[in-house]
């Protein structure tokens, strides 16, 4: 048997486990390690310029493909810099390995230099964590890291590696494990087919329904089961913030995204529902309101594979415990056998009048079918966002920071595909939305990768211009520039008398042309609406550089609808500065 | 109310925390905790007992069913059981009272398991309350120090909690 050190035992097991990227910096603890990565030579390493952004870009790349994002950062600050990035991927359940320097094994617990106790700082934000005790554990540790963080429902795993145990003078054998089995670790994958029985029955009974798809659609790779189902049962379909693509926005039956700044017509048909499934979805307060008045009406079918996702904070009716893909073949397959055994070919018909009201409500105040913003001689951050739709034919993987920027991106960028709108939901990192795009670039470096932002969220990890630089990542950044903070100015203006506390940066900020060019990237800046569409066109056939654009809009604008919170139920909503539901 | 989880765990550095970890990061309560190596050198059994809702003391144990070093684990409220408590107590006993706290121990079935020229260490076994009421009986001015292992519980028959 091959005989390797710990160090090269870590980089083999990486190329063994097929990882494609690593993203880290390194230190002190890790250098071993590196140097076996310098001498192997296969796995691309990107150098960030923050292990904050080697997480971020480990996550945009696990969400735009669906494999774990790899991380290598060392000991002491580089792991407590790389928290907030396995904070976010928990929050979001996104497949993650990071791999931490560790002091040699002598010192830990001595307070030595960059030593913290890694497992400890990221216990209550891992899926599950190791530290490497014996340098013959690496390849079955690395092994078990992948399984944990890619089944069941995913998240980021730790592994925390003392140095010592990385020597490159103390040789091992080494032998990639093939599988893996934990007797404590075994994840649901079948629902209960009795509960499955009764769901359909459920489906085919109800008179004003509303499927309600979050992130776990995505993350279980079953959009094409949503859609069969929906268009079998002619549902209408509303998005979380977490699962827009997961359904096609150009589809008749989309209502769009649901939720605190949801579009009235999805809140509306959400709260006057007879049975709602939700499918991979954890009813979070950005979505319920007030859990108390949260669709009166509704009995509820819920799908998911973490058990304590489910009756959580809303009870369920009929909870079904799988892998969002087998239930839905189930499901299917129940639906079908019913339908044929009562030939119930009135079905679709007897929907009409729901579907009748769901018009009636977009016609009123439906988000895409009248312009729903304000007119203004400044350009909107609406419009900016329906341009970039227009100009990238609604097909671009786009990245989002946190705020209002965020908001308008996913009420008006059109996603048909999963996997495509990529953001911090449940964690709302702001300075994610940077690191995030190159880990997508990086995956496909042929296709158009937008990064739409803020001048507060940028800034948050702004250093990373340097890394596109370095590895020639052409994304583009659309900076919705307001001079405020917007989300908080927004919160300012509703609740604080327009008491803007803090929320602006005065005359401080830079000419984000000039910063981007001094990277040897392309900047714009678009003050006039006369020019938006045509200099973001020409920036978009930039093909082979960064671009930034910085776009001058409106700052008084607040996103609509926002539900009245924290008391109100699903249909209590701003719908403008002057207009309540 | 009041419920007793009995987990059994990986025998594992880190894995207590983990437990400890989520009742703190989630907002939930311990009342006490206990947890000791089993038959099995790989497990631990670890015992605690909570108070809460229905709905909480569902979430706790599907929270806990999550952690990956958690093998199984059973609340044991929910069937027929036994529940044990040890407790040392160190007690002040002038002469005269040697006699009606010997005797307060025997009726609590306790054993007096060191003695000093003005100390007695009484071993007393049993539930929560069992134990409450011997200090009452006892009175907080004579017991100078209290020791208490927290609950360690078993269900009664065939039920049995195992990898």
């Amino acid at each position: 048997m091959e005989k390797l050190s710990g160090s090269e035992m870590v980089v083999r097991s990486l190329e063994d486990e097929g990882v494609e990227f690593i993203f880290g910096y390194p230190g002190g603890a890790v250098l071993h390690i590196y140097d076996a990565l310098f001498k192997s030579k296969k796995i691309p390493h990107i150098l960030v310029r923050h292990e904050q952004a080697a997480t971020h870009a480990a996550d945009g790349y696990a969400r735009a493909t669906g494999k774990p994002g790899v991380v290598l950062v060392t000991s002491g600050p580089g792991a407590t810099n790389a928290i907030t990035g396995v904070a976010t991927a928990y929050m979001d359940s996104i497949p993650m390995v990071v791999l931490s320097g560790q002091v040699a094994t002598h010192l830990i617990g001595e307070d030595a230099f960059q030593e913290t106790d890694m497992i400890g700082v990221s216990r209550p934000i891992v899926k599950h964590s190791f530290q490497v005790r014996h340098a013959e554990d690496i390849p079955i540790t690395i092994k078990k890291a992948f399984h944990i963080a890619s089944t069941g429902r995913p998240g980021p795993v730790v592994i925390d590696i003392p140095k010592d145990l990385t020597k490159p003078e103390d040789l091992f054998e080494y032998s990639y494990p093939k599988s893996v089995k934990m007797r404590s670790y075994s994840p649901a994958s079948r629902g209960h087919l009795g509960q499955i029985k009764k769901a359909s029955r459920l489906l085919l009974g109800a008179k004003r329904p509303v499927i309600y798809a979050g992130g776990g659609v995505i993350l279980g790779r079953s959009s094409d089961l949503l859609k069969e189902l929906a268009e079998y049962l002619n549902f209408p379909v509303t998005n979380t913030l977490m699962g827009l693509g997961s359904f096609p926005a150009s589809s008749a039956q989309f209502l769009g995204m649901l939720g605190m700044h949801g579009f009235y017509e999805a809140n509306m048909a959400m709260h006057n529902s007879d049975v709602i499934l939700a499918i991979g979805v954890r009813f979070d307060d950005r979505v319920t309101n007030s859990v108390d008045k949260f669709c009166p009406g509704a009995q509820i079918i819920h799908i998911d594979i973490d058990p304590a996702s489910i009756s959580k904070t809303v009870t369920a009716d009929v909870p079904i415990v799988g892998e969002v893909r087998t239930v839905l073949v189930e499901i299917l397959k129940q639906l079908k056998e019913e339908t044929d055994k009562n030939s119930c070919s009135a079905r679709k018909g007897s929907l009409d009048d729901w579907w009748h009201q769901i018009e009636m409500w977009r016609k009123e105040n439906g988000l895409w079918t009248d312009r729903r913003y304000p007119n203004s001689d400044q350009i909107m951050p609406q419009q900016v966002i329906e341009c970039l739709n227009r100009v990238t034919g609604s097909d671009a993987f786009v990245t989002s920071d946190v705020g209002q920027h965020q908001m308008f991106a996913a009420q008006y960028y059109r996603f048909d595909k999963a996997n495509r709108w990529i953001n911090s939901g449940g964690l709302g990192t702001m300075g994610f939305g940077l690191p995030a795009a190159m880990g997508v670039q990086l995956a496909f470096p042929n296709e158009i990768v937008v990064c739409v932002t803020g001048e507060g969220s940028i800034q948050m990890n702004i250093q990373e211009l340097s890394t596109c630089t370095q590895y020639n990542l052409p994304i583009k950044i659309v900076n919705l520039r307001n001079n405020y903070l917007g989300m908080v100015r927004q919160w300012q203006d509703m609740q604080y008398e327009g008491r803007h506390a803090m929320s602006t940066y005065e005359d401080s900020l830079p000419d984000f042309t000039k910063l981007v060019s001094s990277y040897g990237h392309v900047g714009f800046e678009i003050k006039e609406l006369s020019d938006l569409e045509d200099i973001m066109e020409e920036a978009f056939s930039i093909k082979d550089k960064l671009v930034f654009l910085d776009i001058f809009v409106d700052p008084a604008e607040h996103v609509y609808p926002m539900h009245v919170a924290p008391n109100g139920a699903m249909n209590d909503m701003w719908l403008s500065k002057s207009k309540r539901t | 109310m009041r419920r007793i989880v009995s987990v059994l765990l990986e025998n594992e550095p880190g894995a207590l925390s983990r437990v400890v970890g989520l009742f703190s990061q989630r907002g939930y309560n311990i009342e006490t905790l206990n947890v000791a190596p089993t038959e099995d050198p790989t497990l631990s059994r670890l015992t605690l007992t909570t108070i809460g809702d229905d709905k909480t003391i569902e979430q706790i144990t599907k929270q806990l069913n999550k952690l990956v070093d958690v093998v199984k684990l059973v609340d044991l409220t929910e069937g027929s059981h036994l529940e044990r408590d040890l407790m040392l107590v160190k007690i002040r006993t002038g002469a005269e009272q040697r006699e009606e706290i010997k005797r307060t121990v025997d009726i609590f079935r306790g054993q007096i398991v060191d003695v000093g020229p003005e100390i007695y260490i009484v071993q007393l076994v049993g539930t929560g309350d069992k134990l409450d009421s011997f200090i009452a009986a006892i009175g907080c001015s004579e017991v100078l120090e209290v020791a208490r292992s927290g609950v360690a519980g078993i269900s009664r028959g065939e039920k049995i909690l195992s990898a």
